[in-house]
């Protein structure tokens, strides 16, 4: 593939507290406002909590999901005095950091995400840019600690609802397992690491480094299954499997075990082969969703580097 | 005829309890009352009526750990008593119901034996909470469990500090069992965390049944962490957390911690160790119900207690 140049990206805006529980986010840049990280070599950071009363609260959110409010319509949409919180929150923060779609917008912007499910360190992205890959393949190759993977949600720009869609580069950093409400040093010190790579390749790429293209593994989103339900009153009638539990990533195929029915029954998984993920995430159970497949996929990409004007 | 010159009496356990949702977003107790409150054959015992009941409807509701207060803490004498009604924070007024329908706490008509299931986030495996160390029923009950989940474990964490201890939802009984398993994040269900409690409440009343039927329990040691301290977060000036739980410490909840060993890791990756004078057992390591009242776990003491024997009277 013939290599591919983008001009320097001088800006880097980091977000904590999408979701007011989600920890290592929330600490990790709370600390860079203390200690105010401004800087990163050459990279500018902003730092910012997204959803401040939520983080005071230590809650997912208080009137809605944050992190779904950014779709095209909602943004769009007009804002009354009864609106939800994190509507307003993120008209304000498309306003900073964008508007989403538009010339104006950041060039990147990181979002700090903590899970319930075994995921390990996850980048979830919209578009498979040359960047996202790019960082994704500079981080996978440091980072031992735990399985680094890619996960594209295959929905149009248009329909992407989190937050880094607001940018023109955008990708979240989803580190898991852990808690709701609980900081584990574990999980902390794998999202600030990478967290450190990715402003560490701003710089490098900034200053004129060459990358080498080649080849990564992505998941790309394919379908959710919700919990089974009681038909009458939707209550829940099962629990995962405890052999799908925390084997985020693991293939799934037909006939495998995927709920435990509090009768004692097994539910199995029909259809296609695909792989598991956001495996009994706790937010997920009000969206009706128990897990999401993905397939997996081989990207080829160019090797890349600053466009410098002469 | 007893067989053991110092068996202690006790009367027959005929009205047991298992409470769940006493923390609305600790999902194992809630869905298995649940299941219980829509049929109960797995929990009928003869000559025992046992009573599913989950008691903050509200917090289950609403998937958090409390509306206005913690009501495992609510169970005070003021509380119990306190005039004001509907004005009255919600759980201050679910503990005098609770209290009506299964005390009044210290009379002889309160319930004989209440199990309350909790969750924590922490890595306790199945741990089985005491209040006092004389209530040699418990005691027994508890040595019970033990044998008959072998090789399973199940630890036992007295708690019965004058300063330490607080008021509980299970309280109002005669027999007060605390059954708290994690590790689980709050709101999520996990399979294995449900069925051990599951079968820990089962072995629960296989034994009141047999005690009820006349069996005598001989006497026995049962060795407990008894909680002595509360250790909080490192804290700067304005009450923020400056460390987390280090790694080296996380998860190891009833392992010997010893002075010197790393405690708390700073965000920059410096360590502060632990400088106590001798081995202790830290257990409710990083409970995220736990930051809001200043504490990153508590340190337990290794103790040895005799049980009597015990009979029904």
């Amino acid at each position: 593939m013939e290599h591919a140049t983008f001009p320097p990206l001088p800006l880097v805006v980091i977000c904590g507290g999408t979701h007011g529980n989600e920890m290592s986010g929330v600490y990790i840049v709370r600390e860079m406002q203390k200690q105010k990280v401004e800087k990163a070599g050459s990279v500018s950071i902003t730092t910012v909590l997204s959803n401040p009363r939520a983080v005071e609260a230590c809650k997912r959110y208080i009137d809605t999901d944050l992190n779904r409010c950014f779709t095209d319509a909602l943004l769009s949409g007009p804002i009354t005095d009864s609106a939800p919180y994190e509507l307003r929150r993120a008209h304000e923060l498309n306003a900073q950091f964008g508007p989403k779609g538009s010339e104006e917008a950041v060039d990147l912007l990181c979002d700090l995400h903590n899970t319930t499910a075994n995921m390990g360190l996850s980048l979830i992205c919209y578009s498979l840019d040359w960047i996202t890959l790019h960082i994704y393949k500079y981080i996978q190759s440091k980072v031992t600690s735990v399985p680094v993977r890619l996960i594209q949600l295959t929905i149009p720009i248009s329909e992407a609802y989190s937050l880094e869609s607001v940018a023109k580069h955008g990708f979240s950093i989803e580190v898991g397992p852990q808690p709701g409400g609980v900081l584990r040093a574990d999980i902390f010190n794998i999202m600030k690491e990478a967290l450190d790579l990715t402003l560490e390749w701003l710089q490098k790429f900034n200053s004129g480094s060459t990358f080498e293209g080649g080849e990564v593994e992505a998941y790309t989103l394919v379908g959710n299954v919700d919990y089974p339900r009681d038909p009458m009153t939707g209550e829940i009638t099962a629990v995962v499997h405890p052999q799908l539990q925390d084997n985020d990533f693991k293939l799934l195929q037909p006939g495998d075990p995927t709920f435990l029915l509090f009768s004692g029954k097994t539910v199995k998984h029909e259809g296609e082969e695909l792989y598991p993920f956001f495996v009994n995430e706790c937010a997920y159970y009000e969206k009706k969703v128990a897990f999401q497949l993905a397939r997996k996929i081989t990207l080829t990409f160019p090797s890349i580097s600053v466009k410098l004007d002469r | 005829m007893s067989f053991y010159s110092n068996s202690a009496r006790f009367n027959e356990a005929r009205r047991v309890a298992v409470f769940g949702g006493t923390h609305g977003n600790e999902m194992s107790g809630v869905t298995l009352v649940n299941l219980w409150m829509k049929n109960s054959a797995e929990i009928q015992r003869k000559g025992v009526e046992t009573k599913p009941f989950i008691t903050n409807p509200k917090a289950v509701d609403t998937c958090t750990r409390y509306v206005d207060m913690d009501l495992n803490r609510a169970f005070t004498p003021e509380n119990l008593s306190a005039p004001g009604g509907d004005d009255l924070p919600y759980e201050v007024q679910r503990a005098q119901e609770i209290n009506r329908m299964f005390g009044p706490k210290g009379s002889p008509e309160a319930y004989d034996v209440i199990f309350d299931l909790h969750n924590t986030t922490s890595n306790m495996g199945c741990t089985l909470i005491l209040e006092s160390s004389k209530d040699h029923f418990n005691l027994q009950m508890m040595t019970y469990i033990k044998k008959a989940i072998a090789p399973d474990t199940c630890l036992v964490l007295l708690n019965e500090h004058p300063l330490l201890k607080y008021s509980t939802t299970r309280s109002v009984a005669k027999h007060p069992v605390g059954l708290e398993v994690g590790p689980q994040p709050q709101g999520v269900l996990r399979s294995n965390i449900f069925e051990a409690m599951r079968v820990i409440i089962k072995h629960a009343l296989d034994f009141i049944q047999l005690f009820n039927e006349g069996m005598e329990f001989p006497p026995c040691t049962v060795e407990v962490f008894q909680v002595s301290e509360r250790i909080d977060y490192p804290r700067d000036a304005n009450g923020n957390i400056i460390a987390m739980v280090h790694p080296s410490l996380q998860d190891c909840d009833w392992e010997p911690l010893n002075p010197g060993d790393p405690m708390f890791q700073t965000f920059d990756g410096k360590t502060i160790h632990y400088q106590g004078s001798s081995t202790i057992y830290p257990t409710f390591i990083n409970e995220a119900a736990y930051y809001e009242k200043q504490q990153a776990f508590v340190i337990t003491r290794r103790e040895t207690l005799v049980a009597s024997a015990i009979r029904k009277a």
